[in-house]
């Protein structure tokens, strides 16, 4: 069991603060790291890989420090979002490096290597692989030592959809063994299909924290606004506003169709199509209007 | 305080094809020089000690330390690398000792070894000029090595801080201002081949004990210095 303790972390680069006054317990199992694109994730991650002080506060690993502890590294692995490695070694030349740091031979590069199913281009050189295979490689590396726990920042970058699920796959059995997986990531979907824990981080804030089910909860449970068209608007507008999931509705007559705005997402998806059907009302088009992950994140925040 | 994966992936680093080549362009313009020289002139001990002096010691072999002593950490920094050397459970100064016995052995082999052979080109070892300028090279790669494989560790520009030194501090104001000799690798390295020649052909402006001290303690400083920075480096590409 190992558990990685942030305990009231702040980081601030000059006046600039990227992380600000953080506190998670990330235990075993996959946890995914949401946030959008300089939510300050990488700088948490450096921070919990022990590659950056924290400004104030601490990172632990069950009960020893991260920052200036060589030692930990026996238990954590590290999967950066460079893509530097050694361009000049070939895939198995690298892992088995990784494990000669650790004080392992080759016996253990070569399982890594097969844990990645990169056996078959192990012999070339890092510098003729793919993003996919340069990303398989780096797992390996991390996973030479069989740590306890695994930090892994934007893994799925640049992946197509066939290498993505085979890293999602390794990472859930990760994740089933009993260790502890971190993995950032700025869309919703994938840390959503992969970890049983998310914590999401907004403008260096710890904006929340749960399952998948509370944050996509989180998510719906806001204001929404739609875009709807249907063979009579204004009946459907008068159907509609008489239900408290309505807060309003304007009939945009240039666009010929109705905005509308929702405040209970559950039961304005659920009343729609029944309003529509009792009516005898037929829906064109049901669109939402901000579903951006960013206007997400910035209702996350504020909340 | 060896580590011999660490050295591996550094000679490898080092050594790859571009980087050879630029190592191994001085000491082979060195060696060409020579043989001209040679060839028109015959043999001189003062256009041995010229040639030796102004040209190896003074221009090639900083030249060579500044290769590869940034060379040796610099790149896997710039690049962000170096976090798979320090995502392990290796001591910090570890890594650093090990990465300077890389840089010296390096620097050592491209100008001294060729300095040697210079040496017996130009005038046949006569008065002791080839061995007393080659101890003078393998005594300022070790300095050379440690301040510069620093440099690469404290800035992305260590080749540019490198050349500079090397070529301005070295070759221009050493030979302008009395005071900058003192505080030269060339010059205590200089003292130390005095000792191994006979004649004064070979002199230096500083002497012995304040050479070997100086030399002791910038190399054990500059590799000391460069480990505790490594221990808290902040790796490039951060928000």
């Amino acid at each position: 069991m190992t558990t990685l303790n942030i305990d009231h972390v702040s980081r601030w680069f000059g006046n600039v603060v990227a992380v600000n006054d953080v506190t998670m317990t990330i235990g075993p199992g996959v946890t995914g790291l949401l946030g959008p694109n300089g939510a300050g994730k990488s700088t948490l991650i450096n921070m919990m890989g022990g590659f950056l002080a924290p400004s104030t506060g601490s990172v632990t690993l069950d009960g020893k420090p991260v920052w200036r502890n060589e030692q930990i590294y026996k238990h954590i692995g590290i999967v950066p979002e460079r893509e530097a490695m050694y361009d000049f070694l070939t895939g198995r030349e690298f892992v088995v490096a990784n494990a000669e740091l650790h004080g392992l031979g080759a016996k253990a590069a070569q399982r890594a290597l097969a844990t990645v199913e990169m056996e078959y281009a192990q012999d070339r050189k890092i510098s003729t692989y793919s993003k996919g295979m340069r990303q398989r490689v780096k797992m390996a590396s991390a996973l030479v030592h069989e740590p306890s726990l695994l930090l892994l920042d934007e893994p799925f970058n640049g992946m197509d959809p066939r290498q993505r699920m085979q890293l999602m796959d390794l990472l859930r059995r990760m994740g089933d063994e009993g260790r502890t997986v971190l993995f950032s990531s700025h869309i919703l979907e994938e840390v959503e299909q992969l970890a049983a824990h998310i914590e999401v981080i907004v403008a260096g804030r710890h904006a929340a924290s749960g399952d998948f089910r509370r944050i996509r909860r989180l998510m719906t449970d806001r204001p929404h606004r739609y875009l709807v068209r249907s063979s009579d608007d204004r009946a459907l507008a008068a159907a509609l506003i008489a239900d408290p999931s309505t807060a309003g509705i304007e009939v945009d007559v240039t666009e010929g169709a109705l905005r509308i705005q929702a405040v209970d997402f559950g039961r304005f998806t659920a009343l729609l199509p029944r309003v529509a059907r009792d009516h005898g009302i037929r829906l064109l088009t049901v669109s939402p209007s901000d579903e951006s992950l960013e206007s997400v994140f910035s209702y996350l925040v504020a909340a | 305080m060896y580590d011999p994966t660490v050295a591996r992936l550094t000679y490898r680093a080092l050594l790859g094809r571009r980087r050879a080549l630029i190592l191994g362009a001085l000491p082979l313009l060195l060696i060409v020089i020579s043989v001209a020289v040679r060839a028109l002139s015959g043999a001189d001990d003062q256009v041995a000690v010229d040639l030796l002096g102004g040209f190896a010691l003074a221009t090639m072999v900083p030249i060579i330390g500044v290769i590869a002593g940034t060379g040796a950490i610099g790149p896997e920094i710039d690049d962000g690398s170096v976090v798979y050397l320090l995502a392990k459970p290796v001591k910090r100064p570890t890594i650093m000792l090990t990465k300077l016995i890389v840089a010296i052995a390096v620097t050592m082999a491209f100008s001294a070894i060729p300095t040697f052979l210079a040496g017996l080109i130009l005038n046949g070892n006569g008065q002791q000029i080839a061995v007393a300028y080659t101890v003078a090279a393998l005594v300022a790669s070790i300095a050379y090595a440690a301040m510069f494989l620093l440099l690469g560790t404290v800035t992305r520009h260590a080749v540019v801080f490198g050349l500079v030194y090397a070529l301005v501090w070295e070759a221009l104001f050493g030979s302008l201002v009395d005071g900058a000799r003192t505080l030269s690798v060339q010059q205590w390295a200089l003292a130390v081949a005095h000792e191994v020649t006979e004649g004064d052909l070979v002199t230096s402006d500083v002497g012995l004990p304040t050479a070997v001290i100086l030399l002791t303690v910038v190399t054990a400083g500059a590799t000391w210095y460069a480990g505790q920075k490594l221990r808290t480096l902040k790796l490039a590409g951060e928000e």
